[in-house]
């Protein structure tokens, strides 16, 4: 999505006009506080959806629509509306707003948070708003003293004109009334307080003391619990099924057929999944139960020998690969389905009445998932109201293209007439599908005799995101190829005079879905380790093999420079540990990362990871941090052990003993060296991922002599 | 009925023996500080501490748990001011904080036992507790301050 970044941009700016509206609502929402009704009347429109909202006992809330799902963005925003309407960050309320066209993506329409774009589309609508209410506040002080703007100051939340003073909320009545300028003065870089500072972030207390309501947490009076029968196989229906045994069981209330299989309705969780337990459901298997993995990656080999679709072309590569004397290497790499296994497993509470429902849900996708079960109930998405918690992980998966999990509780809580909640077991959550594509890509590079570049050439396949997700008309270009699947391809930094890299469509019957990072976690695999290869080929250090191809990419050479400086790249390292290197940029972040790595057998241990990082400007560089540390946790677990398998359909994996996870005595140190360059915001949640995985691989190559070209490492060196 | 002594509170509750003491807290005595994600004593979300030692409240039958001195996160501190809650605000631990109310119950049980636990120490008691967003690093520094702040080492 790159190209349409600049696009986007351009869009929010016209956006603002109505953003700074939303501003004069919030204002006037303060107003009728403690009145009957909070909707209608003076000729204003009220909207609970308005980002801010200053109120006469001085409180400032921000209203996000963005998610809380660990990345920081609660806090991140925060600081850029504090920044600009000039109040500590901290004093700043965050509520997590339901669904509302206000918080839709500049240029998608819809109310997401994924994409590593949180801080990237909303940091600079954020200083708009804080400047405009600011700049009101000013006005209305103006007025009340009977002077200029230009003869006042403010300082955290509070107004001064020579002695005297007002606090926001003692103006935010009569701020109410000013006219929000069209375009607001906005602070240059050298009067930031607060941008570029860490700041703690504000749900620590709440999650430390057990306080903070996630989706699994909610509880509403008369509410019941669900657990769901789901198909062995994807894909599979329901024959029929004998619930005899499930209604003996104490606390279950009802067995409902839903499309997604048999629906165990309960007093509590308990009962649920007993009665779940006692079901007996006959399948229709369908196709997938002969679902096999070697004919998919047979298919796939296959199709990674012909040319795809072209995603980006310069020079001739094909022929330039030909070149006499040329040096070079034809590697395919394989890559697995992978699990989200975020922390909180999927869950949601629906209660869906004649009139309207209520959703509660821990959610990526709010717009998307209010539409869906509003279709579902027969309503207006304007009569479904969406209470969004935070999520106990997301990494891609509560940001469903298909609002699966959602769906399924609207079709179970639809005509139940009292609340549902709908808990995934782990099991259930491993088993349900929607993972990171499987991929195998061929990579052709060569150097001439001297070792310089000639030509690189890139092909993957694997199944399209994008194309699975209501964008997929705005984005898939008309040769049918998806702008997602070349993400962290196409971008290739370095200096071959021919650069050409394809993608072709693979189709097989597994559900999938974006996972931290997207096509950037098996490209960033890719790239690097072909480069190691090549560097190897060449005869170079791979540091100095990647330098001498960025001579046009300052920022790539500033970030791989620092990671060598942080690790001492080069000198030597304790007895039997190595070092490897990786270099990628994803969501517009650039980030370099060295691994410390030792191998023992087919035991492999991370020692210490130096990680650089250029986001353009760090907003919170703890948080920065923060991610870049999860981005390679999260990564390492996927790199090391990561995979989702088959037999005759059912996927092998069933929890964190099978499915297994990094944990504390395996985490390497993590030392984080972030450069501010300037550039336009890159995104933080998900860019620390992709280069932990060559990276390591680079180790293992430096320290075995062993090539690891197939995902995840423990099965590679079985 | 069952009787439970949790957070210092006499509760009776009407449940089945076998249910796990996970289901008891969260949907019973609507305690959701504790927190479901395996079922299976695979990654410690579920910890809570019986008489001062941390278990898995998800494989533990709340029939097991009766007469016994039962603390979840909401009840280890008054005011989310034991040194471990303090610690970890202090260096922002937490990302989704899903896992984090196990960790943090895993984490004072530690610093009961031991005042100055060795990074192999904070491996050996923590590594049942897993976290998705990888905040281990954090944690560890956490501990160690926690430990400081316990020994009289305040901010």
């Amino acid at each position: 999505m790159n190209s349409d970044t600049n696009a986007g941009r351009r869009h929010f700016l016209i956006g603002t006009a109505v953003i700074g509206a939303g501003l004069v609502i919030g204002v006037a929402v303060a107003k009728r506080r403690g009145t009957a009704t909070r909707s209608g009347g003076g000729g204003k429109t009220l909207s609970p959806n308005a980002w801010l909202r200053v109120a006469p006992d001085n409180t400032v809330t921000l209203a996000s629509g963005k998610s809380e799902m660990g990345q920081g963005i609660s806090t991140g925003l925060t600081i850029a509306l504090g920044e600009e309407l000039d109040i500590d960050p901290a004093r700043i309320v965050v509520e997590f707003a339901g669904a509302d066209k206000i918080y839709y993506h500049p240029f998608l329409p819809q109310q997401f948070t994924g994409g590593s774009n949180s801080t990237v589309t909303t940091h600079e609508v954020l200083r708009q708003v804080g400047a405009t209410a600011r700049a009101m506040l000013l006005a209305a002080a103006a007025k009340k003293w009977d002077t200029t703007v230009a003869e006042l100051r403010t300082d955290n939340g509070v107004v001064y004109y020579g002695s005297r003073k007002l606090t926001y909320g003692e103006l935010a009545d009569a701020a109410a009334a000013e006219v929000p300028a069209a375009k607001p003065t906005l602070k240059t870089q050298a009067q930031f307080k607060y941008i570029g500072k860490s700041q703690p972030r504000n749900d620590s207390r709440v999650k430390v003391t057990g306080r903070a309501k996630f989706g699994l947490d909610v509880d509403v009076p008369d509410m019941l619990t669900a657990m769901i029968a789901r198909a062995p196989v994807f894909g599979a229906t329901v024959k029929s099924f004998d619930d005899s045994e499930a209604r003996k069981i104490p606390g279950v209330v009802a067995v409902k057929q839903v499309p997604s299989g048999v629906a165990v309705l309960a007093e509590n969780t308990w009962a649920a999944e007993r009665g779940r337990d006692a079901l007996k459901v006959d399948w229709n298997l369908g196709s997938m139960a002969s679902f096999d993995l070697a004919q998919v990656r047979a298919d796939y080999r296959a199709k990674i020998r012909k040319p795809g679709l072209i995603a980006r072309n310069d020079g001739d590569a094909l022929k330039a690969l030909q070149a006499a004397g040329a040096r070079s290497i034809d590697v395919e790499y394989e890559l697995p389905f992978l699990a989200h296994a975020t922390m909180e497993p999927l869950n949601c509470v629906v209660h869906a009445r004649a009139d309207g429902a209520d959703m509660w849900v821990g959610t990526q996708s709010q717009s998307q998932d209010v539409e869906k079960a509003a279709e579902i109930l027969g309503l207006k998405p304007e009569q479904v109201k969406l209470h969004v918690q935070y999520l106990g992980g997301g990494f891609g998966r509560r940001a469903s293209t298909v609002s699966d999990f959602t769906v399924e509780a609207t079709h179970v809580a639809k005509d139940v007439g009292r609340p549902v909640k709908i808990i995934w077991t782990r099991e259930d959550d491993m088993r349900g599908g929607y993972y990171r594509p499987f991929s195998i890509s061929r990579v052709r590079a060569a150097i001439d005799k001297d070792g310089k570049p000639l030509a690189w050439y890139h092909n993957c396949v694997s199944q399209p995101v994008l194309a699975t997700s209501a964008f997929a008309k705005m984005v898939i270009k008309p040769d049918g190829s998806d702008p997602s699947s070349s993400e962290g391809s196409a971008n290739l930094p370095y200096a071959f005079p021919n650069i050409r890299v394809d993608s072709i469509n693979g189709v097989n019957g597994v559900p999938i879905l974006w996972w931290r990072s997207v096509a950037n976690s098996f490209h960033g695999f890719v790239v690097n380790s072909a480069m190691d290869e090549l560097a190897a080929l060449a005869g170079k250090d791979p540091v100095e093999f990647r330098r001498g191809l960025l001579g046009s990419q300052p920022r790539h050479l500033a970030v791989l420079n620092r990671a060598a400086e942080m690790a001492n790249w080069g000198r030597p390292l304790a007895a039997g540990h190595f070092h490897g290197v990786a270099l990628h940029e994803s969501f517009g972040s650039i980030i370099a990362q060295v691994a410390e790595v030792s191998v023992d057998g087919t035991e492999v241990k991370v020692h210490k990871v130096h990680c650089a990082v250029d986001c353009g400007t760090a907003v919170n560089p703890g948080q920065v941090e923060a991610q870049m540390q999860s981005g390679i946790i999260y990564g390492l677990s996927a790199a090391l052990w990561g995979e989702i398998s088959f037999k005759d359909g059912r996927v092998q994996q069933s929890n964190f003993d099978d499915y297994r996870v990094m944990r504390m005595s395996e985490a390497p140190a993590i030392e984080v060296s972030i450069i501010n360059s300037g550039a336009a915001l890159g995104g933080i949640g998900e860019p620390g991922l992709p280069p932990i995985a060559p990276a390591v691989c680079a180790a293992i190559f430096a320290a075995t002599g062993k090539r690891i070209r197939k995902l995840p490492i423990a099965s590679a060196l079985a | 009925m069952i009787s439970l002594n949790v957070n210092g509170t006499s509760r009776e509750l009407d449940a089945e023996p076998e249910m796990p003491l996970l289901w008891a807290l969260r949907d019973l005595l609507k305690l959701t500080g504790t927190k479901y994600a395996c079922g299976k004593a695979l990654c410690g979300a579920c910890t809570v501490h019986m008489d001062g030692q941390p278990v898995r409240a998800c494989v533990t039958p709340v029939s097991a748990a009766a007469g016994r001195k039962i603390t979840t996160i909401e009840g280890l501190s008054a005011d989310g001011d034991h040194p471990v809650q303090r610690a970890w605000v202090e260096l922002d631990v937490v990302q989704c904080g899903w896992c984090q109310s196990g960790q943090v119950l895993a984490a004072a049980a530690l610093l009961e036992a031991n005042k100055n636990p060795s990074d192999a120490d904070i491996d050996a008691a923590m590594d049942g507790n897993i976290c998705r967003c990888g905040t281990y690093p954090r944690i560890r520094a956490a501990i160690k301050r926690a430990a400081e702040i316990k020994r009289g080492g305040a901010a």
